[in-house]
């Protein structure tokens, strides 16, 4: 297992994948962080990481797309499962990769509230509780796309399809606001990502949805297994 | 050391392998022989932990793979049909990996250069495995499943690709590997079974069709005689004038080669040696002999007629 991390983490900056994400990610958090906070004469940490969490949405799928698609179009793959290492390892090396490079770059974007220090007082307590929350969140959508990457030898294919997959998890929850029966809005609001995510950048730290968001991130990572282990019987 | 027990791989209606079993021991170098499509490569992976069979079962040193997955893995080196190398990987990088993956415990430097030296691949360490010739690729997946020094080793189809002078290259490693580990190969090239390997498996439309010594096997049809002669002349009269020659027993015309010089393929009996009678009867009714050279004493033959004879079981069993 942890070889494979170790080769998807030097993949990521081998080829240009790692460097692109973290570029983009790293100037559009700061954008993001001017707007919610310079421009709008706020120190508000929440704003900041409901934005980030919408566009991770959009960068996740791209860092995930390959992890499982392009081992299956070059045949490596064969390697890899004829290897001792269990198919539970394999996932966890590319998951646990994939979500290296996630944290990293998040833990650098919330540093650029450091300053803001001078001119006004950030709840890091607040900041602290909405980091975990994203980071929860990012695992999550990780693993339902490298859930989809194992499904497709396209890695185009597997990208756009969690995009559309994470679009359409997040836009349930914003619409469900919408909704006027109450008991439908409470059971889509607490399986909602975008719901559970509300009660952490409110400052709560909500066991339940930390439990929520380990779950299904363990239900995507075993499906992916699962998915591994019907294709060597079926295929 | 290897059990294949009723291994039976069904897609579908379709069968990649119908009922195969065989036992291959310690030390053996097996070549697993058919036409493409045959089977070779889904047996291999099935060997290897790829593939689950649909039923029946493969043992490594007694123990069932799909119930000790990693311990299994772990005494076999698999070169698929396709090297699975990274192209932005280099040679080494590369074969770094594998042996992390595999987690090996042999001192890495000194056993990653020796299997650098013996596939040669030493002068192409530190370049791009993407950058690299097809032959050189070959030989970095020789590379990778050798990693380790597992006890078996699994070439799926080693030489595809490769120019003449590396396909000498690989088949003598493949006989240098021999002396210390059991190694099955698949081929559909005759030649190359013949040249490397003790025993043979034929294998057509997911069944065994033969399975012996590689020098029992050519010695089955030493008996029959093939002789492939080129001859000028009108394609009919000289077909019906070989037929004539005591001993023949089957004439066939493969169709015009040269202007006017057809390629005809006869068949004798056992012992018969045809070679001056056909050379006199075509001096006497001057039909020049452009080329002749015996057609079936080798592997290939008893190849084609045993794939021949299955093909046609199979479609009588259908009829």
């Amino acid at each position: 297992m942890l070889a494979i991390y170790k080769k998807e983490l030097r993949t990521y900056f081998t080829s240009a994948i790692g460097y692109v994400f973290l570029v983009i990610f790293l100037a559009v958090g700061g954008a993001i962080f001017c707007l919610t906070t310079m421009y709008s004469m706020s120190a508000s940490v929440t704003n900041f990481y409901t934005y980030m969490m919408l566009f991770s949405a959009v960068m996740l799928p791209i860092l995930t797309m390959k992890s499982f698609s392009e081992e299956r179009k070059i045949r490596t793959e064969q390697l890899l499962l004829t290897s001792p290492v269990s198919l539970t390892g394999m996932v966890l090396g590319k998951f646990l990769a994939a979500f290296t490079m996630f944290a990293g770059a998040l833990v650098v974007c919330s540093l650029y509230f450091l300053f803001l220090t001078p001119y006004a007082a950030i709840k890091f307590s607040l900041l602290f509780c909405n980091l975990i929350a994203l980071l929860l969140v990012g695992m999550t959508f990780i693993a339902i796309g490298m859930f989809v990457s194992s499904l497709t030898e396209n890695q185009l294919a597997a990208a756009v399809g969690t995009m559309a997959i994470l679009l359409v998890l997040l836009a349930v929850g914003l619409l469900n606001q919408l909704i006027g029966a109450y008991w439908l809005r409470f059971l889509i609001g607490s399986i909602s990502i975008f719901t559970r995510f509300q009660t952490f950048t409110n400052g709560y730290f909500d066991l339940a949805s930390l439990f929520y968001y380990l779950s299904v991130c363990a239900v995507f990572l075993y499906l992916t297994v699962r998915v591994y282990d019907r294709r060597r019987h079926n295929g | 050391m290897i059990q294949a027990e009723h291994l039976v791989k069904r897609y579908g209606s379709n069968y990649a392998l119908n009922d195969i079993s065989f036992t291959i021991g310690d030390g053996e170098i097996v070549g697993l022989l058919g036409p493409n499509g045959a089977g070779k490569s889904t047996a291999m992976n099935i060997l290897t932990g790829y593939l689950a069979p649909t039923s029946g079962r493969a043992l490594v040193d007694g123990r069932d793979i799909s119930e000790y997955p990693a311990e299994v893995k772990r005494m076999i080196g698999f070169l698929p049909e396709q090297p699975p190398v990274y192209p932005d990987m280099t040679v080494k990088e590369y074969l770094d990996f594998v042996y992390d993956l595999k987690g090996c415990t042999l001192p890495r430097e000194a056993h990653l250069s020796e299997i650098m030296g013996v596939t040669r691949t030493q002068d192409v360490k530190n370049r791009l495995i993407g950058n690299l010739s097809k032959g050189y690729r070959q030989r970095v997946g020789i590379a990778e499943a050798l990693v380790g020094d597992p006890k078996i080793i699994i070439f799926d189809e080693p030489t595809v690709g490769l120019d003449p002078k590396q396909i000498l290259e690989v088949r003598n490693l493949m006989r240098t590997l021999a002396k210390k580990h059991t190694v099955i190969l698949s081929t559909h090239i005759l030649a190359e079974a013949q040249a490397v390997c003790e025993r043979i498996i034929i294998i057509n439309r997911g069944k065994i069709v033969a399975d012996a010594k590689t020098d029992e096997m050519t010695r089955t049809i030493e008996g029959g005689y093939r002789l492939e002669v080129k001859i000028l002349g009108p394609e009919k009269e000289v077909a019906a004038a070989l037929g004539k020659i005591s001993g023949v027993s089957a004439v066939e015309s493969t169709g015009e080669r040269d202007a006017g010089a057809y390629r005809f393929l006869i068949d004798s009996k056992a012992g018969a040696d045809i070679r001056r009678d056909v050379f006199r009867l075509c001096a006497e009714k001057n039909y020049p002999i452009f080329g002749m050279s015996a057609a079936g004493t080798d592997l290939e033959s008893v190849f084609i007629r045993l794939v021949d004879k299955s093909d046609a079981a199979a479609r009588g069993a259908k009829a």
